[in-house]
């Protein structure tokens, strides 16, 4: 059966590609743990400081500035609790792994809103920045993982470094869908991860300047430069890297996948003009839609679609079972019925315009059985 | 130069068995989804990749699946354990209690403690490496939060009694956290007959991957830990973070194997050990095995060869892949902390070399790497 399905579901996790396979699977054929220091101890440690330079690369910096991390989770939690920050100021519209930790953080907190279109204001982070107390990290993600709204963090870094703090940006779902550059942007600390642009689950990277003090979440060996103990998930990381060297065909076929996402919004516009797409205004990624559709549940949605050979799904994949309005759709001013009557769908590599001509009829489909039967 | 490529580095890393790898490959290429999305079959597919696994780790040790919460590898684990315990009792309780041979992940997840207010005890062991039950016994406090003593060491192979740990634990009703890293699929373990609360488990000692591992954590133990990270609330809380199908299949292929080949594997390494050793004594009757020789695992033999610098010899004999204490970071030149708890004196430390030997390791090389072990040393010393 899911031979034949349609996965629309790249903001959870994205196929990998086959030339990571080929290369984690080379890799853990290889062996060896790079900090032993015999040849093949040299051997492994070459591949990770290969792709370590790879990674850094292509987000423009220095390979010092990147630690590989068990993936996106483990670094943004690593960006809030470790950086010593005592205050912290992140936007209602972060992902779980940011706001989750706003309960385990030693520290305040502070949530800005965003507006309609999504963004936060320069404004309303100024205004913040200038009650914060010092040792304030801004914690503001680059593009969303359920609206794909993009984020000015070049601006908001430049407003928070004004006023003395530091800025962590989850560029977890901007990677592989817009250029990225870590110096450009300006930012501290940013987070990674290795699934969503098809390399494999298990591996992630938190960038950060090396001057930075980081109190690291797992002590240990010293691996990382002491940011991060543990024997490295070599292949994993080898396999990232191979991912990260591939990025440049994932920009070029960005073009196309917002061609094939706006010809969903249009076609279903034309069907009704009770459809609703959150973020349609905002500079986005151009694979990510999220769509509401009035008076039928996200849950039910995302079943009739599985029935019909179609993976999307109800705002994030997260920890199983949830069914709760989305954050991010509420934080839009969207309302609690909207909010969770919207699913987000998202393109990758691998769509066609087959799977998006089927995902329009099958939402036509769906909507004219619940609203015109 | 002519060494052949013999790989004898076992407690570092294991290669992968290729069984391993084959029952992994479907979840990088077809089921690829995420296990958390919940409402689609791909993403069903993936979570049946960790369902699959979970009982599979659970079944080496005698756990409930649901005690199992998959990690990054056991130095996750053994932070979260230590760590997550020892906070979640804070402040009514503030003393840890280890051993002074524990791996370098599980001494520093300590000092950090000590740097947050917390008392550690570290035990000292005896010229065999064991520590002193009593003294265990004698160390706990009705402040103490946890005992964290590791089952088999990673440096000398050394098997502390878990079992009569485990009850000292319980009967204290104090929390028990071992490092199974080196003893899992190595050695027996039964964590409900060893009153164990919390284990470490890691893949890639195991034949499988890099870059997962398992914190066993007792249904029926009164305390939970804290949670490293947080965010999508995976693992029941306790590790939020996408979990790697691929790498959950490779370390439940990894306990399967393990279990279905531990006779078999021990009598092997076993034999290659005694060989080993066999040979190394007969050539060079001054040698020394570090560690207790019958509370050990066989497949680590420590050995300080006098008058060798153990670095050179590990430069020296090149293609043979023996180590020089653990593989941690690399740009360390601290005399091992395991040796020096034993009671040896630095010029012993600095001539020692830990040899590993495991599951695909053959008479063949056993028989080439004493010979070149041998001729090393002797040459060594004859430049003297």
């Amino acid at each position: 059966m899911v031979q034949n399905s349609i996965y629309l579901d790249y903001n959870a996790t994205a196929p990998i590609k086959p030339e990571v396979i080929a290369e984690v699977a080379r890799v853990m054929e290889i062996g060896g743990n790079p900090s032993s220091v015999h040849n093949r101890g040299r051997i492994a440690k070459a591949i990770l400081e290969k792709s370590r330079q790879s990674v850094a690369r292509m987000i423009n910096c220095r390979p010092q500035k990147i630690t590989f991390t068990g993936g996106g989770t483990e670094a943004n939690n690593i960006a809030v609790k470790s950086s010593g920050a005592q205050h912290l100021i992140l936007s209602e519209t972060e992902h779980d792994s940011i706001r989750q930790s706003e309960g385990h953080f030693s520290g305040t907190v502070e949530i800005l809103p965003v507006n309609a279109t999504g963004y936060v204001t320069p404004d309303n982070l100024s205004k913040a920045l200038t009650a914060a107390p010092a040792h304030t990290l801004v914690s503001i993600m680059l593009a969303n993982n359920e609206t794909g709204v993009i984020q000015d963090i070049k601006a908001l870094a430049e407003i928070a470094h004004a006023h003395g703090a530091l800025f962590h940006t989850d560029a977890i779902q901007a990677f592989g869908k817009i250029p990225l550059d870590f110096r450009d942007l300006g930012v501290d600390m940013m987070s990674l991860s290795g699934h969503k642009i098809g390399g494999p689950q298990g591996v992630g990277a938190f960038v950060a300047l090396e001057k930075l003090t980081i109190t690291p979440l797992i002590f240990g060996g010293g691996q990382e430069v002491g940011r991060r103990s543990g024997t490295e998930n070599l292949a994993g990381i080898a396999g990232f890297a191979k991912a990260v060297s591939l990025i440049p065909q994932n920009l070029q076929a960005m073009d196309r996948l917002a061609d094939y996402r706006n010809r969903i919004e249009q076609t279903l516009m034309a069907h009704t003009d009770q459809v609703k797409f959150f973020g349609q205004n905002a500079n986005r990624v151009g694979n990510t839609t999220t769509i509401l559709m009035p008076g039928v549940l996200s849950e039910t949605q995302v079943m009739a679609f599985d029935l019909a050979g179609i993976c999307v799904s109800s705002g994030s994949a997260c920890s199983s079972g949830k069914v709760k309005p989305s954050h991010v759709v509420s934080a839009m001013g969207g309302s609690h019925d909207e909010a969770l009557s919207t699913i987000r769908v998202s393109l990758g590599w691998n769509t066609t315009e087959d799977d998006v001509t089927a995902f329009i009829e099958a939402w036509k489909k769906l909507f004219d059985r619940k609203h015109k039967g | 130069m002519s060494n052949p490529d013999i790989y004898l580095d076992y407690q570092a890393t294991t290669p992968l068995d290729p069984r391993v790898l084959e029952r992994m490959m479907p979840y990088l290429t077809t089921k690829f989804g995420n296990p958390h999305s919940t409402n689609h079959s791909f993403g069903w597919e993936a979570a049946a990749g960790v369902d699959v696994a979970r009982p599979q780790v659970a079944q080496l040790i005698g756990a409930d699946e649901r005690e199992i919460i998959f990690t990054s590898g056991a130095t996750e684990a053994n932070n979260m354990a230590i760590k997550g315990i020892a906070y979640a009792q804070y402040p009514a309780k503030n003393h840890i209690i280890t051993a002074q041979t524990e791996h370098t992940c599980v001494l520093e997840s300590c000092r950090a403690l000590e740097r947050s207010g917390f008392q550690v005890t570290y035990l000292p062991v005896d010229n065999q490496g064991l520590i002193d039950l009593n003294e265990l016994r004698d160390s706990i406090t009705d402040k103490t939060a946890l005992v964290s003593i590791m089952a088999v060491n990673n440096e000398i192979g050394v098997i502390q009694d878990i079992a009569a740990i485990g009850a000292i634990c319980r009967n204290a009703a104090v929390v028990f956290h071992t490092d199974a890293a080196q003893a899992v699929g190595k050695i027996p373990l039964d964590v409900t007959a060893m009153n164990i609360d919390l284990m470490s488990i890691s893949g890639h000692k195991i034949y499988g991957p890099k870059g997962i591992g398992a914190l066993y954590v007792n249904e029926e133990c009164p305390v939970r830990p804290l949670a490293l990270f947080d965010g999508g609330g995976q693992e029941r809380g306790l590790r939020s973070g996408t979990l790697s199908p691929a790498l959950c299949v490779g370390l439940g292929s990894a306990c399967v194997l393990a279990e279905q080949d531990m006779t078999q594997d021990a009598a092997h390494i076993s034999m290659l050990a005694h060989r080993l050793k066999d040979k190394l004594q007969s050539a060079l009757p001054d040698i020394q095995i570090n560690g207790s020789e019958q509370q050990r695992y066989a497949g680590n033999l420590n050995i300080t060869f006098d008058h060798v610098k153990a670095d050179q010899l590990v430069k020296e004999l090149r293609g043979i892949a023996v180590s020089a204490g653990s593989a941690c970071s690399t740009e360390k030149v601290e005399p091992s902390h395991v040796l020096t708890a034993l009671g040896l004196r630095k010029k012993k430390i600095d001539s020692s070399i830990r040899i590993g030997i495991g599951r695909m390791t053959t008479e063949s090389e056993i028989d080439q790497a004493a010979h070149h072990i041998i001729h090393t040393v002797q040459k060594i010393r004859n430049l003297m």
